[in-house]
């Protein structure tokens, strides 16, 4: 199941990865500049001596932290690297053990965090983040895999207070074929969600997708905004006769983000709990290790990567991979 | 999660006072310490461990270790150096050719259209006459956000024609300006990847074709690690003047800012501190070193303060708190006061850390202070001086009255002793941090 990113192996392909392999590709290209810097310097650090002293590890924590992987996971990290070393797990000086045992950690860390799954529709996804996190392109990327499964997609543009998010959403409905449910700038967005609910049961659709407004999560009566639209959410939708629809949170999170996204994951789930973090941006050179510290922490998973501009470009999200191309 | 590195450095310099001799050891904990502070502030690494070797190097001399308050005197260094490293204080833009064209770059959501608008406002109120280009060709209604911006700051946005591209929108957009009798034309444009090399390239064509007097890189402040690739390689595509960090009202701790500086060596000029318009402020090293360090940023705080707040009433009620007499009608005044000021979470993020960790956020929430106040209002004058008399009886009238209930008017009682008891354990810190400004 797991792809191989590692040095100079093919890149095994499931059926599922041969059908996405394009985006494989592309994302194991971005990471692989990762790879490379990291590798390398691993390579570098272990080469030239052949004792795995403090200096080495030294070293090591921070080509964790470097990759956003923040300092309290790093710290943990190296530290089992350090009992595996004096236990003799990992004999000093091996070079491919310890970086084995490095993508292994990781890769434990991500897996220890429940599977992110798409619930059975009829779902609502809720889009929450801070502002410039990617939340509407993400959103357009989510209807086009939604669309792809077959299922029937409706856009509420809950972002009422910026400057034209709600067109920002048109414009990807309407290259989607997605309709929208809009209310002039300023209005109440619980109010819109109750109708966008209404609506979707009307047309006999089954997967809601809620673009919300960016919103730092240190704005109290924003967050409470959110816990509003969150419970209008659910509330609106139990009330469906006979089925009843999942109402989940995806946090999406700019890659790029150092320590703040722990904060971010931490507050934004005390306002509307959350199902999954989706990891935008991925395809520069930030490497998204913030998604390992909040699975550890917070025990959430990342559903999905966003690695390109395009609705095609997202990926889901494999642990071991992930963990792999970090680190390769 | 993050502490400030006051109390670490506390914690590190304690055994000493026994011992009363500051060791090389203790001086090598104490930057341990604050090299974690600063890479949990998300300071590069490269940069954290220049520093920290220039920290210890300046601490290892006779200052720190004859000092009898060293974990003060190591604060001192490691502002000091930040501030040094974090270099000159903002400077507002410089205009040269009319128009004279400010040009905005950086990555896709950093802020770009939002700091384009915040600064024609800027600008409008500096006498100027700016008029904004819509350059971002990429983003779905990109041009329409700028659009909304535009009209809410009263401002002109030359727009993309259907079908034009890039080179030939940036043409008109100059005559547009020129002709229209603008004196500066703020050119937003697409967000872009540092490591998209046709994307960059289209960033340098266009800086030669509009040459700027001002080329602004947007950073976002809770940018990771990264920061150090993307800000080089945008020094490297477009010869930037400067850099604009947003979002500084989150609770970010910014040490991109130091990452950015430490690189690049461009300055940072600007900072985003909220969503409105006006919410654009010169970039301030000090504030900056002290919001890395998680000091918070008193200065700030308390000039905000001073742009509010009754002088007079405020020594009052510093007498009444030294006196321990703060009572509630003090705190419904205080409330009020602190209402004029803004958001109150902004306010909260200003505060040193052992403030925010009293669970003060928690407490004084927006929609929260409306209930408190409602709660106050339905005392009687003998009740807010003296809250020991409220009987279940008077609770319920209290809560009746107020159309809250006697669970919430509990609450805003237990957080009121809290109050008082933070307020005594920290008065004399806080007196001290407000002389020391």
């Amino acid at each position: 199941m797991s792809a191989d990113f590692g040095g100079g192996t093919a890149l095994q392909a499931s059926g599922d990865e041969l059908r996405s392999g394009g985006l494989w590709n592309r994302l194991r290209r971005g990471l692989g500049r990762t790879r490379k810097g990291l590798s390398g310097r691993i390579g570098a650090v272990l080469g030239n001596d052949q004792r795995i002293d403090e200096g080495v590890l030294e070293q090591l924590e921070e080509t964790l932290i470097e990759a956003d992987l923040g300092v309290e996971t790093s710290l943990e990290l190296v530290e089992r690297l350090r009992s595996a070393v004096r236990s003799g797990s990992v004999a000093r000086g091996d070079e491919v053990g310890l970086r084995q045992l490095l993508v292994d950690e990781v890769a434990v860390l991500l897996l220890d965090a429940p599977r992110a799954e798409w619930p059975p529709p009829p779902r609502i996804t809720l889009m929450v983040g801070v502002n410039g996190s990617g939340k509407t392109t993400s959103a357009a990327k989510l209807a086009h895999a939604s669309l792809a499964r077959g299922e029937r997609v409706l856009f509420a543009a809950a972002d009422t207070f910026r400057a034209a998010a709600a067109e920002q959403l048109q414009v990807w409905g309407e290259r989607l074929g997605v309709e929208v449910v809009r209310r002039p700038p300023g209005g109440d967005p619980a109010a819109l969600v109750f109708d966008a609910v209404q609506a979707a049961r009307a047309r006999g659709v089954n997967h809601l997708i809620v673009d919300t407004a960016g919103r730092l999560h240190t704005r109290g009566q924003l967050m409470d905004e959110l816990a509003k639209v969150h419970r209008v959410a659910r509330r609106a939708s139990a009330e469906a006769e006979g089925r009843s629809w999942r109402v989940s949170n995806l946090l999406v999170v700019d890659a790029g983000t150092g320590h703040n996204a722990l904060v971010q994951a931490r507050e934004f789930g005390a306002a509307a709990p959350l199902d999954a973090v989706f990891l935008a941006k991925i395809d520069g050179t930030a490497k998204g290790g913030m998604a390992v510290a909040i699975a550890r922490d917070l025990r959430l998973p990342v559903a999905w990567l966003g690695v390109g501009e395009a609705v095609e470009d997202m990926v889901d999200f494999d642990p071991r991979s992930f963990a792999a191309a970090l680190f390769g | 999660m993050f502490e400030g590195l006051q109390d670490k450095l506390q914690g590190v310099f304690r055994s000493l006072r026994s011992e009363g001799r500051i060791s090389e050891d203790h001086v090598r904990r104490a930057v341990r310490q604050i090299r974690l502070a600063l890479l949990e502030a998300d300071v590069h690494v490269r940069v954290v461990r220049s520093f920290v070797g220039r920290v210890q190097e300046l601490a290892l001399g006779e200052e720190v270790l004859s000092s009898l308050t060293p974990d003060q005197q190591m604060i001192r260094i490691v502002r000091d150096e930040l501030i040094a490293v974090l270099g000159e204080p903002g400077a507002e833009l410089q205009f040269e050719g009319r128009p004279a064209v400010v040009l905005l770059c950086g990555l896709q959501g950093s802020g770009k259209t939002t700091t384009a608008g915040k600064l024609a406002v800027r600008l409008r109120g500096q006498g100027r006459n700016p008029v904004l280009a819509a350059g971002d060709l990429q983003r779905a209604a990109a041009v329409e956000q700028l659009r909304q911006v535009g009209a809410a700051a009263g401002d002109t946005v030359i727009e993309p024609a259907a079908g034009e591209d890039l080179p030939a929108f940036s043409n008109r957009a100059l005559a547009v300006a020129r002709d229209g009798g603008f004196d500066t034309l703020i050119f937003d444009t697409a967000g872009r990847l540092h490591v998209d090399a046709e994307s960059m390239a289209e960033l340098t064509a266009l800086a030669e074709r509009v040459d700027p007097c001002e080329t602004l890189f947007v950073c976002d402040a809770m940018t990771g690690q990264d920061a150090v690739r993307s800000a080089a390689a945008f020094a490297e595509g477009a010869a930037l003047t400067g850099a604009v960090m947003t979002k500084l009202d989150g609770d970010a701790r910014g040490g991109a800012a130091l990452s950015l500086r430490g690189v690049t060596q461009v300055p940072l000029r600007f900072v985003g501190v909220g969503e409105k318009l006006e919410d654009l402020e010169l970039f301030a090293p000090d504030r900056i070193a002290s919001r890395i360090l998680g000091m918070g940023d008193v200065l700030s705080l308390i000039e905000k303060a001073e742009r509010v707040v009754d002088r007079q009433e405020t020594e009052r009620l510093a007498e009444r708190i030294a006196r321990q007499e703060f009572t509630l009608e003090d705190l419904r005044d205080q409330l009020r006061q602190l209402r004029r000021m803004g958001p109150l979470s902004q306010l909260l993020e200003l505060l040193p850390g052992q403030f925010r960790g009293a669970n003060l956020a928690g407490a004084m929430d927006e929609s929260r202070l409306v209930a408190i106040t409602a709660l106050i209002d339905s005392m009687t004058p003998r009740e807010r001086r003296n809250p020991a008399i409220l009987n279940a009886s008077r609770r319920r009238r209290i809560a009746r009255g107020s159309g809250r209930t006697v669970q919430e008017l509990n609450q805003l009682l237990r957080q009121y002793r809290q109050m008082r008891k933070l307020m005594k354990r920290t008065r004399g810190k806080w007196m001290q941090g407000i002389r020391g400004v």
